[in-house]
């Protein structure tokens, strides 16, 4: 029988057609790591082995957690990172220039087939690129830039088959809270993802990277959408030569796990705090006040993102009593935000513009919610305290949500205002 | 190790215990004694102050879900804890913890324990018993190859075999 999509690139990574359950070394094609878990916590167990990395251009390293520094500690971090990419001769390194999951694909490091790891939870991002891409801890990712491979039992696939398309004003990230709530947060057991039908086909390529990042949120090890045209297309728009053949989904491959559901008959969900999985329709929020609004994140404030939000700031201004922040995701989707005028309509609306880099998601920085702050966010996590004071209550929703928040001083449906 | 014999006190939570809890991504920066004085502190305030070298943490569902933050593991083992018994543990926080040498269980009937309650911990034969309720509550025995690290004291140590180490 025809071999799902994660285990025909685990077989090629491995050597070997073993079968879920079995345990693989897997030869990695690509490390990515950022400021927080990276070169700080690996360098001092690279040096306890006293070996280097396994091969300087298989590995990413994008600064994105500390960023921008603002104290000793940061400075230190961002300093011992620059001075460890230097002496280990990477040349992959984007220092400040966005998060890492939307700065990699970007500067064309992923392209279907590949085996992927990253020392982070969001890995399954690179997914969206056919690649099998699944998050580490440091210590883990230090053995692996020690030796360039990793173990992994292969893992089941568990297929979730969106059928129909989405309608007006529902997006991935609305897919995503409502899997979660529907699944629950460990629906993935730590297997293999894939995503597919009709209305995942249409989607473009941010939008698939929003539903493999927020397999993080599922609990599945990856994420993955088989490369298709759309697939083939972006790649070429960045100017990196791709195969996808024998990396797209196989509708006749053997899966574990079947789930299907309906995309056209989904309304925008938000998920109320703590949980991704505390999800419902829009509808049931009308009472809810945010005093802040936030678009970032890796999940929610790349390119496409950022227009859909300004679809609806777009001639309007932000409530009285209502902050909105966006930090758009990377500093080159700034800058093509910004060619296309949706940073001035943000501006414009009164927006406050943030770094692009994880900012107030990660809770890292200097800027938090403040006690009892009510919040909208479209980020992926609204775990309590994570992005600021455990009272704080943070609302879920897709980009168009939360800046539909952000106009009508409350959660509402954002499609009244398309 | 005496992962078998040691009578260890439970610290009992729910389902779904995250990463963000464990290690608060405010004190991420901060050396890895202060990070763990605030671990579950959102949950449980009491937590890091009162634990005793030994206890037993014990989860639900999921347990360890979120980031890739090892410091989730890593604050644990500081603070003493002999292991994570959960009746499941999410993939990555699993991994985090065997890799450190944080012994990490899992066991269906993580139910039948109640807080305080006196365990004796036998990973390798699979049982863990609560005394103070005079129960045997089976486990899944963590794989030999994954057991050999967590005896080695993780994944370091590991490799330092496969290196050889610095010369020191
Ligand atoms: S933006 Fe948030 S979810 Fe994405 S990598 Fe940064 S902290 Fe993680």
């Amino acid at each position: 029988m025809a071999r799902s999509l994660a285990r025909r690139i685990i077989a090629r990574a491995s050597g070997e057609d073993a079968a879920p359950g079995e345990v693989v070394t897997c030869a990695v094609d690509l490390a990515m790591i950022h400021d927080s878990g990276g070169p700080r916590r690996v360098k001092p167990i690279l040096e306890r082995l006293g070996v280097g990395v396994w091969d300087a251009n298989r590995v990413v390293v994008a600064t994105d957690h500390f960023v921008p520094v603002f104290d000793e500690e940061t400075r230190r971090i961002q300093n011992l990172t620059r001075d460890w990419v230097k002496a280990q001769a990477i040349r992959h390194y984007y220092e400040e220039q966005g998060i890492c999951h939307v700065v990699t694909p970007e500067r064309g490091h992923l392209r279907p087939g590949m085996f992927c790891v990253g020392g982070d939870s969001h890995s399954p991002t690179g997914g969206a690129f056919g690649a099998y891409m699944f998050g580490i801890g440091a210590t883990e990712m230090a053995g692996v830039l020690a030796t360039g491979e990793i173990w992994l039992t292969v893992p089941e696939t568990i297929l979730i088959e969106w059928t129909g398309r989405l309608g007006e004003g529902v997006f991935a990230k609305d897919m995503m809270l409502f899997l979660c709530t529907r699944l629950g947060m460990d629906g993935g057991r730590y297997q293999a993802v894939e995503y597919a039908g009709d209305a995942v086909r249409a989607m473009a390529m941010p939008e698939r990277m929003t539903l493999a990042n927020m397999t993080a949120e599922l609990g599945g090890q990856t994420g993955l959408i088989g490369a298709d045209d759309v697939t083939a297309a972006h790649l070429a728009g960045l100017g990196v030569a791709a195969d996808i053949d024998g990396w797209g989904h196989d509708a006749g491959a053997e899966v574990e796990e079947r789930h299907v559901f309906d995309a056209s008959a989904l309304p925008p969900q938000i998920a109320a705090p703590h949980s991704p999985a505390n999800a419902a329709d829009v509808g049931e929020f009308g009472g809810v006040t945010p005093t802040i609004a936030y678009i970032g994140a890796c999940t929610g404030a790349k390119l496409d993102d950022l227009r859909v939000a300004a679809r609806v700031l777009k001639g309007r201004r932000v409530a009285v009593g209502v902050t909105l922040l966006v930090a758009p995701a990377s500093v080159r989707e700034t800058e093509a935000a910004r060619d296309e005028g949706i940073m001035a309509v943000f501006e414009e609306a009164g927006a406050r513009i943030l770094p692009s880099a994880c900012g107030i998601c990660a809770g890292y920085g200097d800027e938090r919610l403040e006690a009892g702050t009510v919040c909208i966010s479209s980020t992926a996590r609204n775990f309590k305290g994570r992005m600021g004071d455990p009272s704080s209550q943070v609302y879920l929703g897709s980009p168009l949500s939360t800046a539909a928040a952000a106009v009508a001083g409350r959660i509402i449906d954002p499609r009244e205002m398309l | 190790m005496v992962w078998g014999c040691r009578m260890s006190r439970a610290w009992v939570f729910g389902d779904d215990i995250d990463t963000d809890a464990l290690a608060p991504g405010a004190y991420m920066k901060r050396p890895i004694n202060e990070l763990a004085s605030h671990c579950m502190e959102a949950l449980a305030p009491d937590f890091a102050g009162s634990v005793r070298p030994g206890d037993i943490v014990v989860g639900g569902r999921n347990f360890g879900m979120g980031s890739s933050r090892e410091q989730a593991a890593e604050a644990l083992r500081h603070l003493g804890i002999g292991a994570v018994v959960a009746h499941s543990f999410a993939g990555i926080f699993y991994r985090n913890a065997l890799n450190l040498g944080l012994l990490a269980v899992e066991c269906d009937e993580t139910g039948r324990i109640a807080q305080g309650d006196e365990l004796r911990l036998d990973a390798v034969g699979g049982v863990l018993e609560n005394v103070t309720q005079g129960v045997a509550l089976p486990c899944k025995p963590v794989p030999p190859f994954l057991m050999d690290m967590v005896e080695a004291g993780g994944l370091v140590p590991h490799l330092e075999k496969r290196f050889g180490g610095v010369e020191s």
